[in-house]
């Protein structure tokens, strides 16, 4: 649900005569780049950095904000538009940046006019997300500094200064934050926009500095590592990479919220905190070793700073000998990992592991429900995608069958059929949903076609980024800003792509599905299948429930056999209760299944799924 | 604020040096955790909560995982207020208060308290898939569990029923809210109310204060 904000309460948060406003650390990156005079604001969707562009769309009309079908594609309307000398902004979740990673890359060899700020959110502990990696990497491999915040008046600065580096080097600049900056919310104080000192305008004659063939290239690259130099001494030099003495014993090399946690539980300690985390400030470092007789190195999951810190000829007397190098960090861990033995873990009153686990579902009524269990029901091995459906995994359907990367599931099937030959047919597909068809799906289905295969590929069309909180897309028909535009028509796309066999299906009816799906797996040929009139459950502007007959369906306790078989589904709105018994036409049971009335939206799975009509409709 | 049996931390650079007298009275930071399952309002709670300790002068933080919690799964709020709060996170086994939308997820974080800590429960189960399949089942006497280690410290109420009969379920989480407020006796009423109508739109003010009020008689 989006919190409504009165604009006039939000204002009258005085703190200490300065305005300050309690902000996540989202909105505080979202008013840092208003705040940097940012004209131009791209992104696509992913946890947890989606708030940042709604924030921007919602909050600053100064900046235009668009939601871009993928990140690479956001990395590159931002850097037309840096080069254009606006300032621009573009953000994303980490694997984001693997997406975006070839257009970054080479910004680095081109540079920028106006400021380039790439916003990198990680995912410790891969709250949601597909894979933990550690950005940090990321800016040494592509050779561009990178600030990570701690909190939110850390996001509004760093953005800040990050708009400021990036002209001043001529560089992109990353800013890295992770879950529980971008999530976490803490006092900022407001200050007003500034223009960016930049003029507007593109020069043709500064082609050789943006156009990256051999010879230009060989020119930049030498650019790069003597930018790379400057920036190190400027390093020496940024306020944000704070050293506190307060310990002589033991220091401790730290950045964003592992220093918060450590701080938290060593207050005794000294600290040498980075505020920019790349390139590292090497006459601080040294400093800071003359001043602590034992240096610890604290950060989350890689040993970045500690294998650099190490290069330069330091020790460390710990860091990942003792700090876990995955999953995240919190108050505990770091106590643990450091104290080792000594630490007294709090009594245990209950044994968690003995606690009913709480995984996310699919919602009750949600249009990916029936589909899976189509699915299912036809044995296929099914190429999965990323987004809600991806929860299609989990039992009791367990009918997605691989998840890799955004848009891996058509190429996937596509090997895999080729690999199997005819073995293949009937048994494979791929599901993929629609936001995700759009950010990376629309190049292998062409691939399919292209190179002859006979793969099928289901677009669950559920008219919006459901996953990461309902963003528009492409296919929706609105921009970020909710003004109507042009909805892709995925039937004429794949026509155009040259798909022959393209089908279109109502997941909800079960067996029309069943029938659709297994023709077109069965098909020597590329197919395709849109779900449609499938819209996301909770898309109230799409009306989800209108099409559906009834508004709740209910369980005839007496024609109830206690089967089982609307469990199958794993909607939340059913439930089973043990109670020994008989249905009317004499049939034992061992209980019978109940329908919560408040979740059930009246979708009629489960009453299709019901052999024995027990399953009836109700009302609310 | 005055709070006594408090565990100190001790974050201020510069206090380390002070006597530990003077540290006690600035650096104290207060501990709330909320948890619950996806879509019983908790965000709103935690808002409600960090909206009324930020107008009061306090520093704070409040750390929450979004994502897939939309999707029914558990969801928690890490909340903090004191003079100057470092960790986003609060440390296990030092929470100060509980308040949990659901029994299971209150027992979820029974490790998480103090052994002075005051709990608040909100009386609802939510089955998890694993339940409602009949593959694992609900723990029964959660109440019973809580009264064993923190007696007179538990409180149980159920918001659902009072919010219903103010006329809308959907405001159990303000109900609960308003119970809650009475473990902070040095917040007045109106600064809880000032906070709820901040936060919401004009044509909620009127169910959500009432609730609000319904739920701080309750205690
Ligand atoms: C490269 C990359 N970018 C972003 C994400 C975050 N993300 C996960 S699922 C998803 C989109 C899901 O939308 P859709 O395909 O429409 O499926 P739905 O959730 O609506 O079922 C996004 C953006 C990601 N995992 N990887």
């Amino acid at each position: 649900m989006k919190i409504f904000y009165s604009k006039k309460y939000r204002a009258e948060s005085h703190y200490g005569g300065n305005m300050k406003e309690m902000m996540q650390g989202n909105s505080a990156i979202a008013r840092g780049a208003w705040e940097a005079g940012v004209k131009i604001a791209t992104a696509y969707p992913g946890t947890p950095s989606s708030e940042i562009l709604q924030e921007i769309a919602s909050n600053y009309p100064e900046i235009y904000a668009e939601w871009s079908p993928n990140e690479k594609v956001a990395v590159e309307v931002a850097s037309g538009a840096a080069i254009a000398g606006a300032r621009a902004m573009a953000s994303m979740k980490h694997v984001g940046l693997n997406v975006a990673s070839d257009p970054f890359m080479t910004l680095a060899y081109t540079g920028i006019k106006g400021g380039l700020v790439i916003l990198v959110a990680d995912d410790p502990n891969a709250y949601s997300s597909q894979n933990e990696q550690d950005s940090r990497n990321w800016a040494r491999f592509g050779k561009a500094p990178m600030l990570e915040p701690a909190d939110a008046q850390e996001c509004k600065d760093f953005i800040k200064i990050a708009f400021e580096i990036s002209e001043r080097f001529d560089t992109p600049v990353l800013v890295r934050t992770e879950t529980r900056v971008a999530h976490t919310d803490s006092p900022v104080v407001l200050e007003e926009r500034k223009e960016s000192p930049t003029p507007l305008g593109l020069d043709r004659k500064d082609a050789p500095k943006y156009t990256m063939v051999p010879i230009n290239v060989r020119v930049r690259r030498k650019i790069v590592e003597e930018r790379m130099k400057k920036l190190e001494a400027y390093a020496d030099t940024f306020k944000y990479n704070t050293m506190e003495i307060n310990s002589r014993e033991i220091g401790v090399i730290t950045s964003g919220v592992s220093y918060l946690y450590t701080k938290e539980v060593f207050p005794q300690y000294s600290y040498l905190k980075l505020g920019m985390v790349w390139p590292l400030p090497k006459k601080t470092i040294a400093n800071f070793y003359k001043k602590v007789k034992k240096v610890i190195v604290v950060e989350e999951l890689d040993p970045f700073l500690e294998t650099e810190i190490k290069a330069l000829g330091y020790k460390a007397f710990h860091g990942k000998d003792l700090i876990p190098n995955m999953y995240e960090l919190s108050p505990e861990i770091v106590e643990k990992s450091l104290k080792g033995k000594a630490y007294k873990p709090p009594k245990v009153r209950v044994k968690q592991d003995d606690l009913p686990k709480r995984p996310p579902n699919m919602c009750a009524g949600c249009s990916h429900r029936p589909l899976f269990y189509a699915l299912k029901k036809l044995g296929a091995f099914v190429f999965g995608d990323i987004g809600c459906y991806t929860l299609g995994t989990a039992p009791p359907l367990q009918a997605v069958h691989t998840t890799i990367c955004m848009g891996a599931s058509i190429g996937g099937a596509h090997g895999a059929m080729k690999a199997l030959g005819s073995d293949g047919l009937g048994k494979v597909c791929a599901v993929i949903g629609d936001s995700t068809f759009l950010h990376g799906g629309v190049g292998p289905l062409m691939d399919v076609v292209y190179n002859k295969g006979n793969s099928t590929t289901i677009i669950l069309d559920n008219r919006i980024t459901g996953m990461t909180g309902h963003q528009d897309h492409p296919g929706t028909g609105f921009t970020v800003r909710m003004e109507p535009t042009h909805a892709i028509d995925y039937e004429e796309l794949g026509k155009a792509l040259g798909v022959k066999s393209i089908r279109k299906i109502y997941p909800y009816n079960i067996q029309q599905t069943m029938e659709v799906v297994k023709e077109e797996m069965e098909k020597d040929e590329p197919s395709l299948i849109i779900c449609e009139n499938s819209p996301c459950i909770m898309l109230r502007r799409a009306k989800p429930m209108e099409k559906f007959a009834h508004p709740v369906y209910t369980i005839n306790k007496e024609k109830c056999r206690g089967c089982k078989m609307c469990l199958e589904i794993g909607c939340p709105a059913i439930s089973w209760e043990e109670e020994e018994g008989m249905s009317v036409d004499g049939h034992k049971r061992k209980g019978t299944v109940f329908i919560n009335k408040d979740m059930c939206v009246g979708c009629e799975v489960c009453a299709q799924i019901c052999k024995f009509e027990a399953i009836i409709p109700g009302t609310k | 604020m005055k709070k006594t049996k408090k565990t100190i931390k001790k974050p201020v650079k510069k206090a380390i040096k002070k006597p530990v007298k003077k540290v006690q009275e600035d650096g104290k930071t207060v501990n709330i955790f909320l948890s619950g399952v996806g879509g019983q309002g908790t965000i709103l709670a935690s808002n409600i909560l960090a909206e009324v300790f930020f107008k009061a002068g306090y520093d704070i933080k409040k750390s929450e995982v979004h994502g897939m919690a939309q999707r029914g799964g558990d969801v928690t709020t890490h909340f903090r207020f004191g003079k100057k709060v470092y960790s986003p996170l609060i440390k296990y086994g030092d929470v100060d208060f509980l308040l949990s939308f659901e029994f299971l997820e209150a027992l979820r974080y029974i490790n998480w308290i103090k052994p002075t800590g005051k709990i608040l429960i909100n009386k609802q189960e939510i089955y998890p898939p694993a339940v409602n399949l009949g593959m694992a089942q609900y723990p029964g006497g959660v109440e019973e569990i809580f009264k064993k280690f923190f007696k007179e410290n538990v409180y149980v109420i159920n918001g659902q029923e009072i919010a219903r009969n103010l006329g809308n379920v959907q405001a159990a989480n303000v109900v609960l809210i308003g119970a809650f407020s009475n473990f902070f006796p040095e917040v007045k009423e109106e600064q809880w109310i000032e906070a709820i109508k901040g936060l919401l739109a004009p044509k909620l003010h009127d169910l959500n204060v009432r609730a609000f009020t319904e739920g701080r008689k309750a205690l």
